[in-house]
């Protein structure tokens, strides 16, 4: 047995080439990106920036646009992506439900409206990122106890109804605390970075656990999986991430819907290599779409638009050359 | 092996079935007989741990089931679902992988000690081959003995199959029942639910007859097994027909009279 058990490079190279391709497309954007808007750099530019920037000289209003501005948010942009990846992949995973995301489920509102009610309230920095993970965890819970008192025929459908109820009555309320406060605010990106890699470090240490939630109730209990405590973990961690996400960035839809199922097309549902696949993937595009927002100068194009536009023929494309079901 | 005392099976707000006690050994198979919602599913979940007794209790291997952890439990009973839809693309070896939570710590994943244990439960189900595959693209007849690979690589001595061969065709079915005669040969100890009293007769030590949730009959598969015990369980008439050693189930050549169940 044992001679098949080793992996010959080829098979290995073939397990990490889509996690490295999809890598070297984020570097070769975050780069792009960074050359891209108001204030046009030419790539050569851009070097000349980053290395003397590596040797602290950032004067000149090349340096201080890289540096100051253009940088940060294309870190906090690529970090919202995968964070709301990760989440989606996470919720789908869980629920067995391809139409679950971070949005559908009204995480995304719970989190939005607990973020903003704290700014309203003027809380600060991790008060707000907690009140947005509690508005998070409120809102699916809400969501999952409505959808299991109805009288299902189909749970799947249920579930989503359900949570997209459930998210635009949150989003009437964030709706009336945005007339009060503005939910785009410095939130200074480290706690975001600890929110999100608390999350992830999770994920990453029960992937292969987490993989067996997929399976029947039954099914998985019976292969001694402690499902209620570990589903438990699951929808905390991808909550946070959402919550994340969100209180940096507004409610942000599409990605974690459509993004789990890209990187679910590409490498198979194993959550030990899912994970980090959807994470770079969903970098990447929201990056490409805050550039593409950046680059249009006449107007301020809303990034649902453009999360639609870019994110929908990418899928489709998938679609056609899946040779595996999404589920 | 398994024992269950006075066991009273059923949900919080309804009780299924109650007063069954029973016990099986290594080396022995028990068939569960029972018309459509007789209770056999029900039943077996509450052998498995999945469903808490209502009353009575379930000893495997000489521990009551309420004091075994679920990690603990998966060591000693393995469990082979009934055939549902298809979930997420999973590969074979990956399905067959997930067998080893039952023995891995929390955090840990399958190494290479346990993918030699997944090849080699493939290969001893003759589907080695499938590995690579996706188990959702698999035909049924794979499907099942896939399953059933996952639930020998648990390790466990004890194997729950709910209707194996449901669903299956004739060759399948054949295929399915020699696996199982051949692993309670290797010395484990396996309960089945099936709609087929030949494959009770023909492949099981003891016959479990459930109807309505009490049993109708428990004990050794060819005392319980009679013609009269069969039309009582499914309602129909039946002849017992004899083929040299072999004993068939068919239903009444004077046309299915109903009998009093």
């Amino acid at each position: 047995m044992s001679a098949a058990v080793v992996q010959s490079p080829p098979r290995r190279w073939r397990r990490i080439a889509p996690f490295s391709i999809a890598l070297a497309a984020l570097v070769v954007i975050a780069f792009v990106s960074i050359g891209v808007g108001r204030y046009p750099l030419s790539p050569g530019e851009v070097l000349g920036v980053l290395w003397s920037g590596l040797h602290d000289a950032t004067e000149g209003t090349a340096g201080a646009i890289v540096w100051q501005i253009r940088l940060p948010r294309i870190g906090v942009a690529a970090l919202v992506g995968a964070a709301l990846s990760v989440a989606g992949a996470a919720f789908q995973h869980l629920f067995r439900n391809p139409l679950v995301a971070p949005d559908t489920l009204g995480v995304s509102a719970g989190a939005a409206l607990g973020a903003v009610l704290a700014i309203v309230f003027g809380a600060r920095l991790v008060a707000i990122e907690a009140a947005a993970f509690a508005g998070g965890l409120g809102a699916v819970g809400i969501v999952m106890l409505v959808a299991h008192r109805l009288p299902a025929r189909d749970p799947l459908v249920t579930l989503i109804l359900t949570g997209v109820v459930v998210a635009s009555l949150l989003g009437a309320g964030i709706s009336l605390a945005k007339t009060i406060a503005d939910p785009y605010n410095e939130l200074p990106a480290i706690t975001f970075w600890l929110m999100g890699s608390f999350a992830s470090s999770t994920y990453l240490a029960l992937a292969w656990r987490i993989d067996l939630l997929a399976l029947a109730e039954d099914e998985a209990r019976a292969l001694g999986v402690r499902t209620t405590a570990l589903r438990l973990v699951v929808i905390a961690s991808a909550t946070l991430a959402t919550a994340a996400a969100v209180a940096v960035s507004g409610i942000i839809g599409w990605v974690g819907l459509i993004v789990p199922h890209m990187a679910r097309l590409i490498v198979g549902p194993a959550f030990a290599r899912l994970l980090p696949l959807a994470a770079v993937l969903g970098a990447g595009l929201m990056l490409a779409i805050d550039s593409v927002a950046r680059a249009s100068l006449a107007i301020e194009v809303p990034p649902g638009i453009l999360t639609a536009v870019i994110g929908t023929p990418a899928f489709i494309a998938l679609l056609a050359r899946a040779r595996r079901d999404l589920f | 092996m398994l024992a269950a005392c006075d066991l009273a099976f059923g949900f919080a707000t309804r009780r299924v079935g109650a007063g069954v006690s029973l016990e099986l050994a290594r080396g022995e198979t028990l068939a569960v007989l029972g018309g459509n919602g007789a209770g056999k599913t029900t039943l077996l979940r509450t052998l498995l741990g999945l469903l808490p007794a209502l009353d009575g209790y379930v000893e495997v291997d000489g521990h009551d089931l309420r004091s075994l952890h679920a990690q603990a439990r998966a060591q000693k009973i393995a469990y082979v679902p009934q055939q549902q839809a298809s979930g997420f693309a999973f590969t074979v070896l990956d399905m067959v992988l997930m067998s080893r939570a039952a023995h891995l710590p929390l955090l840990a994943r399958p190494g290479v000690r346990d993918r030699g244990i997944g090849l080699d439960a493939l290969s001893r189900l003759g589907v080695a081959h499938l590995a690579t595959r996706v188990f959702a693209e698999l035909s049924g007849g794979e499907r099942q003995l896939v399953l059933i690979a996952r639930a020998l690589a648990q390790e466990a001595p004890l194997l729950v199959l709910d209707e194996p061969t449901a669903s299956l065709d004739f060759g399948n079915r054949a295929r399915v029942l020699a696996e199982l005669d051949r692993l309670r040969g290797g010395g484990l100890a396996i309960v089945f639910s099936t709609h087929e009293p030949e494959h009770a007769l023909a492949h099981a030590d003891y016959a479990l007859l459930l109807a309505s949730g009490r049993p109708l009959a428990f004990d050794a598969a060819s005392t319980a097994l009679t013609a009269d015990n069969v039309e009582r369980l499914y309602g129909v008439a039946v002849d017992l027909v004899e083929v040299g050693p072999r004993k068939l189930f068919v239903p009444a050549a004077r046309g299915a009279r109903a009998v009093p169940r």
